[in-house]
Protein backbone atom coordinates (compact mmCIF):
# COMPACT_ATOMS: atom_id res chain seq x y z
CA UNK A 1 0.00 0.00 0.00
CA UNK A 2 1.19 3.82 -0.90
CA UNK A 3 1.44 6.24 1.59
CA UNK A 4 -1.31 8.78 1.59
CA UNK A 5 1.60 11.40 1.41
CA UNK A 6 5.06 10.69 -0.27
CA UNK A 7 7.59 13.83 -0.12
CA UNK A 8 11.17 12.37 -2.07
CA UNK A 9 14.27 14.51 -1.91
CA UNK A 10 12.34 17.80 -1.75
CA UNK A 11 14.55 20.95 -2.16
CA UNK A 12 13.31 24.44 -1.79
CA UNK A 13 15.36 27.99 -1.73
CA UNK A 14 14.22 31.41 -1.22
CA UNK A 15 16.37 32.95 -3.94
CA UNK A 16 19.84 31.25 -3.72
CA UNK A 17 19.64 30.24 0.04
CA UNK A 18 18.18 26.93 0.05
CA UNK A 19 16.07 26.37 3.19
CA UNK A 20 15.49 22.76 2.61
CA UNK A 21 17.60 20.57 0.91
CA UNK A 22 16.39 17.15 -0.07
CA UNK A 23 14.21 15.69 2.06
CA UNK A 24 12.35 12.03 2.01
CA UNK A 25 9.45 11.11 4.25
CA UNK A 26 6.26 9.75 4.67
CA UNK A 27 2.49 9.84 5.91
CA UNK A 28 0.60 7.09 6.27
CA UNK A 29 -3.28 6.83 6.02
CA UNK A 30 -4.30 7.48 9.99
CA UNK A 31 -0.86 8.26 11.35
CA UNK A 32 0.12 11.44 13.35
CA UNK A 33 3.52 12.03 12.21
CA UNK A 34 5.27 15.10 13.48
CA UNK A 35 8.69 17.23 12.14
CA UNK A 36 10.55 18.29 15.27
CA UNK A 37 13.37 20.92 15.03
CA UNK A 38 14.80 24.22 15.96
CA UNK A 39 13.78 27.31 14.36
CA UNK A 40 15.00 27.81 10.89
CA UNK A 41 15.18 24.21 10.74
CA UNK A 42 12.75 24.28 7.85
CA UNK A 43 9.51 22.70 8.91
CA UNK A 44 7.43 25.81 8.02
CA UNK A 45 8.44 25.80 5.17
CA UNK A 46 8.23 22.47 4.17
CA UNK A 47 4.40 22.34 4.84
CA UNK A 48 4.33 25.54 3.34
CA UNK A 49 5.46 24.08 0.09
CA UNK A 50 3.37 20.99 0.51
CA UNK A 51 -0.01 23.55 0.39
CA UNK A 52 1.39 25.08 -2.76
CA UNK A 53 2.05 28.34 -1.41
CA UNK A 54 6.14 28.00 -1.82
CA UNK A 55 7.45 26.15 -4.66
CA UNK A 56 9.93 23.43 -4.63
CA UNK A 57 13.54 23.60 -6.75
CA UNK A 58 13.54 19.99 -6.88
CA UNK A 59 11.48 16.78 -5.71
CA UNK A 60 8.48 14.93 -5.73
CA UNK A 61 5.65 15.22 -3.94
CA UNK A 62 2.17 12.83 -4.09
CA UNK A 63 -0.60 13.32 -1.96
CA UNK A 64 -3.39 10.38 -2.28
CA UNK A 65 -1.76 9.27 -5.70
CA UNK A 66 -1.28 12.85 -7.27
CA UNK A 67 2.09 14.97 -8.25
CA UNK A 68 1.62 18.58 -5.96
CA UNK A 69 4.38 19.99 -6.80
CA UNK A 70 2.35 22.07 -10.21
CA UNK A 71 -0.98 22.65 -8.25
CA UNK A 72 -1.37 26.30 -7.64
CA UNK A 73 -1.99 26.84 -3.80
CA UNK A 74 -5.93 27.31 -4.29
CA UNK A 75 -6.41 24.07 -5.99
CA UNK A 76 -4.59 22.16 -3.29
CA UNK A 77 -6.96 22.27 -0.39
CA UNK A 78 -10.06 20.85 -2.61
CA UNK A 79 -7.74 17.44 -2.99
CA UNK A 80 -7.93 17.13 0.53
CA UNK A 81 -5.02 18.53 1.99
CA UNK A 82 -5.40 21.55 4.50
CA UNK A 83 -3.34 23.67 6.57
CA UNK A 84 -2.89 25.70 9.49
CA UNK A 85 -0.34 28.26 9.20
CA UNK A 86 1.94 28.99 11.62
CA UNK A 87 0.47 31.82 13.65
CA UNK A 88 -3.07 31.25 12.83
CA UNK A 89 -3.23 33.30 10.69
CA UNK A 90 -7.26 33.58 11.07
CA UNK A 91 -9.24 36.36 9.10
CA UNK A 92 -9.02 38.74 12.09
CA UNK A 93 -12.21 41.22 10.99
CA UNK A 94 -14.65 38.07 9.98
CA UNK A 95 -16.40 36.41 12.76
CA UNK A 96 -15.95 33.47 14.09
CA UNK A 97 -18.86 31.86 12.51
CA UNK A 98 -17.33 33.68 9.18
CA UNK A 99 -13.71 32.43 9.27
CA UNK A 100 -15.15 28.68 9.79
CA UNK A 101 -17.26 28.82 6.48
CA UNK A 102 -14.38 30.14 4.48
CA UNK A 103 -12.85 26.66 5.62
CA UNK A 104 -15.43 25.15 3.61
CA UNK A 105 -15.18 27.68 0.59
CA UNK A 106 -15.02 25.38 -2.14
CA UNK A 107 -17.27 22.94 -0.48
CA UNK A 108 -21.60 23.08 -1.67
CA UNK A 109 -23.31 20.74 0.72
CA UNK A 110 -24.68 23.79 2.67
CA UNK A 111 -26.61 21.19 5.20
CA UNK A 112 -23.11 19.30 5.95
CA UNK A 113 -21.00 22.68 6.33
CA UNK A 114 -23.77 23.83 9.12
CA UNK A 115 -23.35 20.38 10.72
CA UNK A 116 -19.74 20.73 10.27
CA UNK A 117 -19.47 24.18 12.01
CA UNK A 118 -21.85 22.94 14.82
CA UNK A 119 -19.03 19.90 15.23
CA UNK A 120 -16.49 22.58 15.19
CA UNK A 121 -18.34 24.36 18.53
CA UNK A 122 -18.69 20.79 19.86
CA UNK A 123 -14.90 20.64 19.86
CA UNK A 124 -14.48 24.16 20.75
CA UNK A 125 -17.40 25.50 23.01
CA UNK A 126 -16.08 28.86 23.03
CA UNK A 127 -16.29 29.48 19.55
CA UNK A 128 -19.95 28.83 19.45
CA UNK A 129 -20.24 30.88 22.74
CA UNK A 130 -18.12 33.85 20.91
CA UNK A 131 -19.42 32.79 17.31
CA UNK A 132 -20.55 36.48 15.90
CA UNK A 133 -17.34 38.25 17.09
CA UNK A 134 -14.40 39.23 15.13
CA UNK A 135 -12.24 36.45 15.04
CA UNK A 136 -8.81 39.36 15.65
CA UNK A 137 -10.47 39.57 19.52
CA UNK A 138 -10.19 36.13 20.24
CA UNK A 139 -6.86 35.32 22.81
CA UNK A 140 -4.22 33.25 21.07
CA UNK A 141 -5.23 30.21 22.54
CA UNK A 142 -8.76 30.48 20.98
CA UNK A 143 -7.16 31.77 17.56
CA UNK A 144 -5.69 28.39 17.13
CA UNK A 145 -8.68 26.64 18.33
CA UNK A 146 -10.34 28.76 15.25
CA UNK A 147 -7.49 27.82 13.16
CA UNK A 148 -7.93 24.28 13.84
CA UNK A 149 -11.36 24.33 13.25
CA UNK A 150 -11.31 26.26 10.23
CA UNK A 151 -8.80 23.95 8.82
CA UNK A 152 -10.98 21.11 9.15
CA UNK A 153 -13.69 22.08 7.57
CA UNK A 154 -12.48 21.29 4.18
CA UNK A 155 -13.17 17.75 5.41
CA UNK A 156 -9.31 17.23 4.92
CA UNK A 157 -7.67 13.69 4.38
CA UNK A 158 -4.38 15.03 5.56
CA UNK A 159 -4.51 18.06 8.48
CA UNK A 160 -1.09 19.43 8.74
CA UNK A 161 -0.75 21.78 11.99
CA UNK A 162 2.10 24.20 11.83
CA UNK A 163 3.17 24.75 15.87
CA UNK A 164 -0.46 24.80 17.00
CA UNK A 165 1.13 25.20 20.60
CA UNK A 166 3.12 28.27 19.68
CA UNK A 167 2.48 30.96 22.70
CA UNK A 168 -0.14 28.78 24.86
CA UNK A 169 -0.46 28.68 27.96
CA UNK A 170 0.16 25.18 29.49
CA UNK A 171 -3.57 24.43 29.94
CA UNK A 172 -4.49 25.52 26.42
CA UNK A 173 -1.65 23.77 25.16
CA UNK A 174 -2.95 20.38 26.80
CA UNK A 175 -6.11 21.24 25.17
CA UNK A 176 -4.87 21.00 21.40
CA UNK A 177 -2.66 18.24 22.13
CA UNK A 178 -5.63 16.12 23.85
CA UNK A 179 -7.64 17.21 20.39
CA UNK A 180 -5.18 16.07 17.93
CA UNK A 181 -5.36 12.41 18.91
CA UNK A 182 -9.41 13.00 19.21
CA UNK A 183 -9.09 13.62 15.69
CA UNK A 184 -6.68 10.91 14.77
CA UNK A 185 -9.46 8.48 16.56
CA UNK A 186 -11.91 9.84 14.06
CA UNK A 187 -9.52 8.94 11.28
CA UNK A 188 -8.13 12.34 10.27
CA UNK A 189 -4.49 12.04 9.04
CA UNK A 190 -2.11 14.89 11.08
CA UNK A 191 1.23 16.00 10.07
CA UNK A 192 2.28 17.87 13.03
CA UNK A 193 4.99 20.81 12.91
CA UNK A 194 6.43 21.41 16.81
CA UNK A 195 8.94 23.28 18.44
CA UNK A 196 7.43 21.65 21.95
CA UNK A 197 9.36 18.38 21.01
CA UNK A 198 8.30 16.74 23.71
CA UNK A 199 4.83 16.86 23.40
CA UNK A 200 4.84 16.00 19.56
CA UNK A 201 7.23 12.93 20.24
CA UNK A 202 4.74 11.58 22.82
CA UNK A 203 1.55 11.76 20.41
CA UNK A 204 3.29 10.60 17.00
CA UNK A 205 3.64 7.48 15.41
CA UNK A 206 6.59 8.56 13.26
CA UNK A 207 8.68 11.48 13.91
CA UNK A 208 11.67 12.98 11.63
CA UNK A 209 14.28 15.69 13.59
CA UNK A 210 14.69 18.46 11.22
CA UNK A 211 18.05 20.05 11.31
CA UNK A 212 19.32 23.15 9.13
CA UNK A 213 16.88 21.71 6.14
CA UNK A 214 17.78 18.05 6.14
CA UNK A 215 16.02 15.53 8.07
CA UNK A 216 18.65 13.88 10.68
CA UNK A 217 16.88 11.28 12.72
CA UNK A 218 13.61 9.39 11.97
CA UNK A 219 11.98 6.90 13.86
CA UNK A 220 9.07 6.36 15.94
CA UNK A 221 7.51 8.73 18.44
CA UNK A 222 8.55 6.46 21.29
CA UNK A 223 12.30 5.99 20.02
CA UNK A 224 13.19 9.33 19.67
CA UNK A 225 11.78 10.34 23.20
CA UNK A 226 13.43 8.23 24.40
CA UNK A 227 17.06 8.70 22.16
CA UNK A 228 19.59 9.93 23.64
CA UNK A 229 20.78 12.24 21.79
CA UNK A 230 16.86 14.00 20.92
CA UNK A 231 16.66 14.28 24.74
CA UNK A 232 20.05 16.48 25.12
CA UNK A 233 19.25 18.30 21.79
CA UNK A 234 15.82 19.11 22.20
CA UNK A 235 13.94 17.78 25.55
CA UNK A 236 16.68 20.25 27.54
CA UNK A 237 18.53 17.51 29.35
CA UNK A 238 21.92 16.91 29.91
CA UNK B 1 -24.44 82.45 4.52
CA UNK B 2 -27.27 82.37 2.66
CA UNK B 3 -25.51 80.19 -0.31
CA UNK B 4 -24.82 77.70 2.41
CA UNK B 5 -27.16 75.17 1.48
CA UNK B 6 -26.15 75.63 -2.31
CA UNK B 7 -22.17 75.27 -1.83
CA UNK B 8 -23.01 71.79 0.63
CA UNK B 9 -25.26 70.43 -2.69
CA UNK B 10 -22.63 71.42 -5.42
CA UNK B 11 -20.02 69.68 -2.37
CA UNK B 12 -22.33 66.81 -2.81
CA UNK B 13 -22.33 66.48 -6.31
CA UNK B 14 -18.66 66.55 -7.09
CA UNK B 15 -17.89 64.50 -3.79
CA UNK B 16 -20.10 61.76 -5.48
CA UNK B 17 -17.82 61.73 -8.27
CA UNK B 18 -14.65 61.48 -5.93
CA UNK B 19 -16.47 58.95 -3.99
CA UNK B 20 -17.25 56.98 -7.15
CA UNK B 21 -13.83 57.17 -8.58
CA UNK B 22 -11.97 56.95 -5.02
CA UNK B 23 -13.26 52.96 -4.99
CA UNK B 24 -11.37 52.08 -7.73
CA UNK B 25 -8.36 53.10 -5.53
CA UNK B 26 -9.26 51.81 -2.23
CA UNK B 27 -10.51 48.22 -3.62
CA UNK B 28 -7.08 47.56 -5.77
CA UNK B 29 -5.24 49.08 -2.60
CA UNK B 30 -7.23 46.80 0.16
CA UNK B 31 -6.08 43.72 -2.08
CA UNK B 32 -2.48 44.19 -3.25
CA UNK B 33 -1.29 47.51 -1.40
CA UNK B 34 -0.85 49.12 -5.35
CA UNK B 35 -1.93 52.19 -5.50
CA UNK B 36 -3.05 51.95 -9.24
CA UNK B 37 -2.12 55.90 -10.61
CA UNK B 38 -3.29 55.28 -14.43
CA UNK B 39 -7.05 54.96 -12.10
CA UNK B 40 -7.80 58.37 -12.99
CA UNK B 41 -6.92 57.75 -16.97
CA UNK B 42 -9.22 54.64 -16.67
CA UNK B 43 -12.26 57.28 -15.72
CA UNK B 44 -11.07 59.29 -18.72
CA UNK B 45 -11.38 56.54 -21.12
CA UNK B 46 -14.93 55.75 -19.74
CA UNK B 47 -16.06 59.10 -20.63
CA UNK B 48 -14.58 58.83 -24.00
CA UNK B 49 -16.16 55.60 -24.40
CA UNK B 50 -19.95 56.48 -23.42
CA UNK B 51 -18.93 59.25 -25.84
CA UNK B 52 -18.39 57.15 -28.71
CA UNK B 53 -21.47 55.60 -28.61
CA UNK B 54 -22.98 58.35 -28.45
CA UNK B 55 -21.60 59.98 -31.59
CA UNK B 56 -22.39 56.41 -33.25
CA UNK B 57 -25.94 56.69 -32.26
CA UNK B 58 -28.70 57.56 -35.15
CA UNK B 59 -29.21 61.73 -35.42
CA UNK B 60 -32.23 62.23 -32.76
CA UNK B 61 -31.79 59.19 -30.49
CA UNK B 62 -33.71 59.75 -27.40
CA UNK B 63 -30.85 60.65 -24.37
CA UNK B 64 -33.06 58.60 -22.10
CA UNK B 65 -32.77 55.58 -24.49
CA UNK B 66 -29.03 56.49 -25.18
CA UNK B 67 -27.74 56.62 -21.73
CA UNK B 68 -27.58 52.79 -20.66
CA UNK B 69 -26.08 51.94 -24.14
CA UNK B 70 -23.51 55.08 -23.42
CA UNK B 71 -23.17 53.48 -19.96
CA UNK B 72 -22.22 50.15 -21.33
CA UNK B 73 -20.04 51.03 -23.98
CA UNK B 74 -18.10 53.06 -20.63
CA UNK B 75 -18.30 50.26 -18.96
CA UNK B 76 -16.38 48.30 -21.59
CA UNK B 77 -13.84 50.44 -22.64
CA UNK B 78 -12.57 51.22 -18.46
CA UNK B 79 -13.09 47.32 -17.41
CA UNK B 80 -10.86 45.99 -20.32
CA UNK B 81 -8.73 48.22 -19.44
CA UNK B 82 -8.46 48.24 -15.90
CA UNK B 83 -8.21 44.49 -16.76
CA UNK B 84 -5.25 44.53 -19.24
CA UNK B 85 -3.58 46.91 -17.04
CA UNK B 86 -3.60 44.03 -13.87
CA UNK B 87 -2.78 41.39 -16.29
CA UNK B 88 -0.30 42.95 -18.11
CA UNK B 89 1.40 45.52 -16.43
CA UNK B 90 1.10 44.85 -13.02
CA UNK B 91 0.73 41.27 -12.35
CA UNK B 92 4.08 41.07 -13.86
CA UNK B 93 5.82 43.31 -10.87
CA UNK B 94 3.76 41.50 -8.05
CA UNK B 95 6.17 40.61 -5.66
CA UNK B 96 8.91 43.30 -6.89
CA UNK B 97 9.86 46.63 -4.78
CA UNK B 98 7.05 48.89 -4.65
CA UNK B 99 8.24 51.65 -6.52
CA UNK B 100 8.74 49.29 -9.61
CA UNK B 101 4.45 49.00 -10.34
CA UNK B 102 4.38 52.63 -8.69
CA UNK B 103 6.30 53.60 -11.92
CA UNK B 104 4.43 51.90 -14.31
CA UNK B 105 1.16 53.42 -12.89
CA UNK B 106 2.66 56.58 -13.82
CA UNK B 107 3.91 55.45 -17.23
CA UNK B 108 0.50 53.37 -17.83
CA UNK B 109 -1.46 56.63 -16.86
CA UNK B 110 1.11 58.67 -19.48
CA UNK B 111 0.23 56.45 -22.19
CA UNK B 112 -3.44 56.19 -21.77
CA UNK B 113 -3.91 59.82 -21.85
CA UNK B 114 -1.48 60.29 -25.01
CA UNK B 115 -3.36 57.43 -26.75
CA UNK B 116 -6.71 59.23 -26.61
CA UNK B 117 -5.17 62.73 -27.25
CA UNK B 118 -3.57 60.90 -30.41
CA UNK B 119 -6.30 58.60 -31.75
CA UNK B 120 -9.50 59.77 -30.73
CA UNK B 121 -10.61 62.26 -33.25
CA UNK B 122 -10.61 66.00 -31.97
CA UNK B 123 -9.76 64.83 -28.52
CA UNK B 124 -7.29 67.56 -27.97
CA UNK B 125 -9.47 69.82 -27.78
CA UNK B 126 -12.58 69.62 -25.16
CA UNK B 127 -15.17 67.25 -27.36
CA UNK B 128 -19.05 68.06 -26.20
CA UNK B 129 -20.94 65.80 -24.52
CA UNK B 130 -24.74 65.89 -24.66
CA UNK B 131 -26.60 66.56 -21.79
CA UNK B 132 -29.64 65.70 -19.64
CA UNK B 133 -32.93 67.79 -20.49
CA UNK B 134 -34.93 69.58 -17.62
CA UNK B 135 -33.63 71.29 -15.17
CA UNK B 136 -32.11 73.24 -13.62
CA UNK B 137 -34.50 72.06 -10.42
CA UNK B 138 -35.38 74.42 -7.62
CA UNK B 139 -35.24 72.65 -3.90
CA UNK B 140 -35.66 76.14 -1.55
CA UNK B 141 -33.22 78.09 -2.39
CA UNK B 142 -30.84 74.98 -3.79
CA UNK B 143 -30.97 75.04 -7.86
CA UNK B 144 -29.62 71.28 -9.41
CA UNK B 145 -29.11 70.38 -12.58
CA UNK B 146 -30.27 67.22 -14.47
CA UNK B 147 -26.40 65.77 -14.57
CA UNK B 148 -26.28 66.48 -10.31
CA UNK B 149 -29.05 64.45 -10.12
CA UNK B 150 -28.09 61.62 -12.32
CA UNK B 151 -24.68 61.73 -10.71
CA UNK B 152 -25.70 61.62 -7.06
CA UNK B 153 -28.21 58.51 -7.63
CA UNK B 154 -25.93 56.55 -9.85
CA UNK B 155 -23.29 56.84 -6.49
CA UNK B 156 -26.14 55.93 -4.05
CA UNK B 157 -26.72 52.86 -6.24
CA UNK B 158 -23.27 51.72 -6.91
CA UNK B 159 -22.34 52.54 -3.40
CA UNK B 160 -25.53 49.86 -2.20
CA UNK B 161 -24.90 47.16 -4.76
CA UNK B 162 -21.57 47.20 -3.39
CA UNK B 163 -22.05 47.28 -0.03
CA UNK B 164 -24.46 43.76 -0.98
CA UNK B 165 -21.74 42.27 -2.93
CA UNK B 166 -18.92 42.41 -0.60
CA UNK B 167 -21.34 41.44 2.55
CA UNK B 168 -23.45 39.02 0.97
CA UNK B 169 -22.14 37.10 -1.88
CA UNK B 170 -19.26 34.44 -1.77
CA UNK B 171 -17.20 36.11 -3.95
CA UNK B 172 -17.57 39.16 -1.62
CA UNK B 173 -16.39 37.34 1.23
CA UNK B 174 -13.74 35.87 -0.51
CA UNK B 175 -12.68 39.68 -1.56
CA UNK B 176 -12.53 40.37 2.62
CA UNK B 177 -10.46 37.42 3.12
CA UNK B 178 -8.05 37.84 0.26
CA UNK B 179 -7.72 41.84 1.86
CA UNK B 180 -7.42 40.43 5.27
CA UNK B 181 -4.37 37.96 4.32
CA UNK B 182 -3.86 36.75 0.68
CA UNK B 183 -1.51 33.36 1.37
CA UNK B 184 -4.36 31.93 4.15
CA UNK B 185 -7.01 32.67 1.64
CA UNK B 186 -5.46 30.73 -0.81
CA UNK B 187 -5.41 27.86 1.74
CA UNK B 188 -8.87 28.42 2.36
CA UNK B 189 -8.94 27.23 -1.97
CA UNK B 190 -9.52 30.85 -3.02
CA UNK B 191 -8.12 32.11 -6.64
CA UNK B 192 -6.78 34.97 -5.64
CA UNK B 193 -5.49 35.90 -8.96
CA UNK B 194 -9.17 36.00 -10.16
CA UNK B 195 -10.15 38.15 -6.95
CA UNK B 196 -7.59 40.45 -7.56
CA UNK B 197 -8.92 41.20 -10.98
CA UNK B 198 -12.51 41.01 -10.43
CA UNK B 199 -11.41 44.20 -7.69
CA UNK B 200 -9.53 46.10 -10.98
CA UNK B 201 -13.27 45.41 -12.71
CA UNK B 202 -15.04 46.60 -10.24
CA UNK B 203 -12.97 49.80 -9.88
CA UNK B 204 -13.03 50.26 -13.68
CA UNK B 205 -16.65 49.92 -13.76
CA UNK B 206 -17.42 52.55 -11.21
CA UNK B 207 -14.94 54.59 -13.39
CA UNK B 208 -17.07 54.34 -16.05
CA UNK B 209 -20.02 55.20 -14.14
CA UNK B 210 -18.44 58.52 -13.11
CA UNK B 211 -16.89 59.01 -16.13
CA UNK B 212 -20.67 59.19 -17.84
CA UNK B 213 -21.92 61.10 -15.09
CA UNK B 214 -19.09 63.73 -15.54
CA UNK B 215 -19.57 64.31 -19.02
CA UNK B 216 -23.27 64.80 -18.29
CA UNK B 217 -22.58 67.54 -15.49
CA UNK B 218 -20.10 69.63 -17.62
CA UNK B 219 -21.50 68.82 -20.94
CA UNK B 220 -17.43 68.23 -22.19
CA UNK B 221 -14.95 66.04 -22.14
CA UNK B 222 -10.89 66.36 -22.63
CA UNK B 223 -8.01 63.91 -22.64
CA UNK B 224 -6.78 65.57 -19.65
CA UNK B 225 -9.42 65.20 -17.09
CA UNK B 226 -8.43 62.37 -15.55
CA UNK B 227 -5.38 63.61 -14.11
CA UNK B 228 -7.19 66.34 -11.72
CA UNK B 229 -9.90 63.71 -11.02
CA UNK B 230 -7.62 60.86 -10.20
CA UNK B 231 -5.42 62.66 -8.02
CA UNK B 232 -8.63 64.34 -5.90
CA UNK B 233 -10.39 61.09 -6.16
CA UNK B 234 -6.97 59.30 -4.59
CA UNK B 235 -7.16 61.97 -1.78
CA UNK B 236 -10.34 61.44 -1.11
CA UNK B 237 -9.34 57.22 -1.13
CA UNK B 238 -6.45 57.99 1.54
CA UNK B 239 -8.82 60.64 3.68
CA UNK B 240 -11.22 58.22 4.17
CA UNK B 241 -9.02 55.25 4.94
CA UNK B 242 -7.58 53.62 2.11
CA UNK B 243 -8.74 50.26 1.60
CA UNK B 244 -11.98 51.10 2.94
CA UNK B 245 -14.97 51.37 0.80
CA UNK B 246 -17.20 53.26 2.68
CA UNK B 247 -13.77 55.26 3.66
CA UNK B 248 -13.84 56.06 -0.20
CA UNK B 249 -17.41 57.22 -0.45
CA UNK B 250 -16.96 59.61 2.88
CA UNK B 251 -13.52 60.95 1.94
CA UNK B 252 -14.96 61.80 -1.54
CA UNK B 253 -18.30 63.81 -0.20
CA UNK B 254 -16.03 65.51 3.04
CA UNK B 255 -13.34 66.78 0.46
CA UNK B 256 -16.34 67.48 -2.32
CA UNK B 257 -18.00 69.54 0.03
CA UNK B 258 -14.99 71.18 1.76
CA UNK B 259 -13.55 72.49 -1.77
CA UNK B 260 -16.90 73.86 -2.18
CA UNK B 261 -17.15 75.78 0.70
CA UNK B 262 -13.99 77.05 0.86
CA UNK B 263 -13.69 78.45 -2.12
CA UNK B 264 -17.20 79.92 -1.23
CA UNK B 265 -15.80 81.09 1.89
CA UNK B 266 -12.55 81.86 2.73
CA UNK B 267 -12.34 85.06 0.48
CA UNK B 268 -14.60 86.61 3.54
CA UNK B 269 -12.24 85.74 6.15
CA UNK B 270 -10.49 89.23 7.26
CA UNK B 271 -6.79 88.79 5.54
CA UNK B 272 -7.90 86.23 3.43
CA UNK B 273 -9.31 87.82 0.55
CA UNK B 274 -7.12 86.39 -1.87
CA UNK B 275 -7.58 82.82 -0.65
CA UNK B 276 -10.99 81.86 -2.04
CA UNK B 277 -12.44 81.21 -5.16
CA UNK B 278 -12.33 78.17 -7.54
CA UNK B 279 -9.04 78.76 -8.15
CA UNK B 280 -7.78 77.87 -4.70
CA UNK B 281 -10.38 74.80 -4.41
CA UNK B 282 -7.61 72.45 -5.20
CA UNK B 283 -4.81 74.00 -2.37
CA UNK B 284 -8.27 73.90 0.16
CA UNK B 285 -8.63 69.99 -0.56
CA UNK B 286 -4.76 69.73 0.50
CA UNK B 287 -4.25 71.71 3.10
CA UNK B 288 -8.06 69.34 4.31
CA UNK B 289 -6.22 66.11 3.61
CA UNK B 290 -2.87 67.25 5.43
CA UNK B 291 -4.62 68.10 8.63
CA UNK B 292 -6.44 64.63 8.85
CA UNK B 293 -3.78 62.73 8.12
CA UNK B 294 -1.73 64.42 10.89
CA UNK B 295 -4.83 64.20 13.59
CA UNK B 296 -5.61 60.94 12.09
CA UNK B 297 -3.16 58.76 9.98
CA UNK B 298 -5.37 55.91 9.02
CA UNK B 299 -7.59 58.27 7.23
CA UNK B 300 -11.53 58.44 8.40
CA UNK B 301 -12.91 55.49 8.70
CA UNK B 302 -9.29 53.48 8.24
CA UNK B 303 -8.34 50.57 10.26
CA UNK B 304 -4.79 50.88 11.89
CA UNK B 305 -2.30 49.09 10.31
CA UNK B 306 -1.47 47.32 13.64
CA UNK B 307 -5.03 45.22 13.00
CA UNK B 308 -3.59 43.71 10.31
CA UNK B 309 -0.87 41.83 11.67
Amino acid sequence: MTALLEVEDLRVAYGKIEAVKGISFSVEEGQIVTLIGTNGAGKTTTLRTLSGLLKPVGGRVSFNGKALTRVPAHRIVALGLAHSPEGRHIFPRLTIEQNLQLGAFLRKDAAGITKDIQRAYDLFPILGERRKQAAGTLSGGEQQMLAMGRALMSQPKLLMLDEPSMGLSPIMMQKIMTTIVELKSQGTTILLVEQNAQAALSLADQAHVMEIGTIKLSGTGQDLLHDEGVRKTYLGED
Amino acid sequence: MHTLPQQLANGLFIGSMYGLIAIGYTMVYGIVQLINFAHGEIYMTGAFGALAVWTNLPDGTSIWLALPLMLLGGAIVSVLIAIAAERFAYRPLRGAPRLAPLITAIGLSLALQQAIFLWYPGADNAKSFPQLPGGPYHVGSISIQSGDIFLVCAAVVCMIGLAAFVRTSRTGRAMQATAQDPDTAQLMGIDTNRIIVIAFAIGGFFAAVAGLASGLKYGQVKYDIGFQAGLKAFTAAVLGGIGNIYGAMLGGLVLGIAESCASAYVSNIPGMQQLGGGSWANVWAFVLLIVVLLVRPQGLLGERVADRA
